[in-house]
């Protein structure tokens, strides 16, 4: 039905198939789409956030996909910059996902603010000096990078492609596609690090706080080392996802090795900084506030000291030995462990540095605080996920994501009946080739 | 004209004096058109510009003692003028320092619900507006014209009555001054207080009470220099225009965070 759509030289399911797949993806897309228009004409009331929890589910979900969006901008680095050549069979989808994140955080913003129509002071009045203001400029930007890197992909769809200017435009875009990954890259840098600012600059909340260089606290190296670190991680994981689900090898295991093993370096070093980083705060600068570590892993039902542990041990340096050998990378087994735990550590990092800085008194005749989200935050932080996997499955179907993939699954040829049926009819079908975006 | 030594209001509250009675809460909302719901239960939801916390020492009887401790804004002026934890964050200055007075002002209608000053306001102090504001039948009239309420989505807090600044200096240029008296711009919860607990002023003014009360260092951020003066979090460099006294020693250190062996040493602040 759609298979004029559809790359050639690779197989998709029938189409009803995918639809009924998309009908139930979408079932859950509505559920949140209901739980935003709630949000939005009711008032942030239908959530269970409260004066002591002003940042919550959203704000972690927020920082938690643009961590793990990093992979586009990493990934690109990597490729267009650093000349990694392998990895131009996996950016594609790199792109993809960081497209997918960065829309998903504007969304979330959208809707966690109070006043959503007046969203538009943050560019209008800005404050130079506030780390949520360098975020909005930056994230904005940076997603017009993302959809400047997407557009080329979407172009190279079959029937789009017929039209020469599109074919034309998709072309020359790939060849200043450099230009877009330095910038997305700079971008990244500054927001990666504003958002992990936002937590540091908190002079006021010591659980929270970090010292630092010039006026950017350690967070904010913290956060851009760790989401380059484990962002491919989740590019890796989303891959293996897609494999699983559509039963093929998308992606030459040499680009997935090489992104793990720059992964896996990546996050050995962060870790070391991010115990460094503990290591510092714990014993000069909460000691100098007058409290101590434990302050904050005690007196509360949940945040205990496990909580620093698994974030830096096993979900830090475990996943780290994993991918810097060349074992654990080519185990497949072994693999999925490491870049799921990375995945989780970056999350739990966000979740910390958002949700735990809420729940800890400061004041000393106050206590602890805790924070179950109302079934509308839930559901409006699946939204962008039901929409993240109809995004990539529309572009699995129709799009040349994987350029790897006709080779690596080749399909049996058709009669010759048939195959004239789906023969080209412009000149310029002959000259496709798997994007590289 | 010469120009005058910029102003800095801040308030002295003797928790010896203060009774717990509520009335400075109470002053507060109906002079600042606090909006509030039927049920107001849950109080991590309540709008409390002023707000009441009740300590004890922890002791059994009978050795039990408690202190109630109003806590509004602390118009905090930061390590420099204007660097409070709140001003420095809000990422569309929809919350400002003024030079002119130090009070921390909150501008509702530029503010777009982030509420990023909430979360980096130690004190608790920032309210967000959940749900808009409804009044009982009637009430409406009873509201202040001088100060507008706030609708959903928007952050709000104490404002040190700033809206009585603002009328004071108004009554004083009609009758051809420049300098407002002491008793002219007071807050709603200092005229209320019943046990005469609160005190309102100029910092930077010898002569006003605040001043007297407390001796502000201006070397050290205006710590306090009275034995029994103290600020809530003084190590975090938050510097605030809110002053306690109290003559009991468990009360000024629950202050403040301390190690166990620490004192409750003035020199230990941090960012001084």
């Amino acid at each position: 039905m759609d298979s004029a759509l559809i790359p050639k030289g690779v197989k998709r399911c029938p189409f009803p198939q995918f639809i009924l797949f998309i009908a139930i993806v979408g079932a859950v897309l509505l559920w949140g789409v209901y739980a935003m228009l709630l949000c939005w004409f009711k008032g942030l009331n239908q959530t269970n956030m409260n004066d002591f929890y002003g940042f919550a589910l959203w704000i972690w979900a927020d920082l938690a996909v643009i961590a793990v969006g990093g992979g586009a901008f990493f990934t690109g680095l990597l490729r267009y910059i650093f000349g990694k050549d392998e990895l131009k069979n996996i950016i594609n989808y790199a792109v993809l996902i960081g497209f997918i994140c960065y829309s998903s955080a504007l969304l979330i913003l959208a809707i966690d603010i109070g006043q959503p129509l007046r969203g538009w002071f943050i560019f209008w009045h800005a404050n130079v000096h506030s780390m949520l203001t360098e975020v909005a400029f930056c994230l904005s930007c940076y997603f017009g990078v993302l959809t400047i890197e997407y557009i080329p992909l979407i172009l190279e769809n079959r029937q789009i492609n017929k039209v020469p200017f599109f074919h034309h435009l998709g072309h020359n875009m790939h060849e200043i596609m450099a230009v877009f990954a330095a910038t997305g890259a700079f971008l990244s840098f500054f927001h990666q690090g504003s958002l992990g600012g936002v937590a540091g600059v908190l002079y006021g909340r010591p659980f929270a706080y970090r010292e630092g260089l010039f006026i950017w606290p350690w967070t904010f190296f913290l956060f851009t080392w760790s989401a380059a670190a484990c962002g491919p991680c989740f590019t890796i994981l989303i891959t293996k996802i897609t494999e699983t689900v559509t039963r093929k090898k998308l992606v030459k295991d040499n680009a997935i090795e090489l992104l793990a093993k720059i992964s896996g370096w990546m996050i050995l070093t962060y870790s070391i900084a991010k115990t460094a980083d503990t290591w510092h705060w714990a014993t000069v600068t909460v000691p100098s506030l007058g409290q101590t570590l434990m302050d904050f892993y005690s007196n509360n039902p949940f945040y205990g000291i496990w909580i620093l542990i698994l974030e830096i041990a096993i979900c830090g340096f475990i996943p780290a030995f994993i991918l810097i050998t060349q074992k654990g990378r080519k185990n497949s087994a072994a693999l999925w462990i490491a870049v799921f735990l990375a995945v989780t550590g970056v999350c739990i990092n966000r979740w910390v540095m958002v949700l735990q800085i809420m729940a800890i008194p400061v004041l000393t005749f106050e206590n602890w605080v805790m924070y179950l989200p109302s079934w509308q935050e839930v559901a409006t932080t699946i939204l962008p996920v039901a929409y993240g996997v109809i995004l990539v499955a529309f572009s699995y179907r129709y799009l040349p994501v994987f350029p790897n993939e006709p080779e690596l699954n080749p399909i049996e040829t058709l009669p010759p009946e048939k195959e004239k049926a789906v023969e080209p009819s412009v000149e310029l079908e002959k000259e496709l080739k798997p994007a590289e975006a | 004209m010469k120009q005058k030594k910029a102003k800095k209001y801040g308030m002295v509250i003797d928790l010896d004096k203060c009774t717990g009675c509520g009335s400075c809460m109470v002053a507060c909302m109906a002079e600042n058109n606090v909006p509030f719901r039927k049920d107001e239960s849950n109080k991590v939801l309540s709008i409390t510009w002023m707000r009441v916390y009740k300590l004890t020492n922890g002791k059994p009887f009978p050795n039990t003692d408690i202190c109630y401790l109003p806590r509004p804004c602390m118009h905090c002026e930061g390590q420099h003028e204007g660097h409070s934890p709140c001003v420095s964050v809000c990422p569309a200055i929809a919350t400002d320092y003024s030079s002119e007075t130090g009070v921390v002002s909150q501008i509702y209608t530029r503010c777009f619900g982030c509420r990023y000053c909430m979360a980096s306001c130690p004190y608790h102090a920032r309210y967000f507006n959940w749900w808009d504001p409804v009044w009982p039948d009637g009430m409406e009239k009873y509201l202040s014209p001088n100060v507008s309420p706030r609708m959903r989505g928007v952050v709000e807090k104490c404002s040190f009555c700033f809206h009585r600044y603002q009328l004071a200096k108004e009554k004083a240029f009609m009758e051809g001054r420049r300098e407002l008296k002491e008793d002219e711009y007071q807050t709603a919860c200092t005229q209320a207080c019943p046990a005469g607990a609160i005190t309102f002023g100029d910092l930077n003014n010898p002569n006003h009470a605040v001043h007297r009360m407390v001796k502000p260092d201006p070397k050290h951020h205006g710590r306090p220099t009275h034995p029994n003066a103290f600020r809530l979090l003084e190590r975090l460099g938050t510097n605030p225009k809110v002053y306690y006294i109290s003559s009991r020693d468990w009360v000024r250190r629950a202050g403040d965070n301390y190690l166990e062996h620490e004192a409750e040493l003035k020199q230990t602040v941090h960012h001084g």
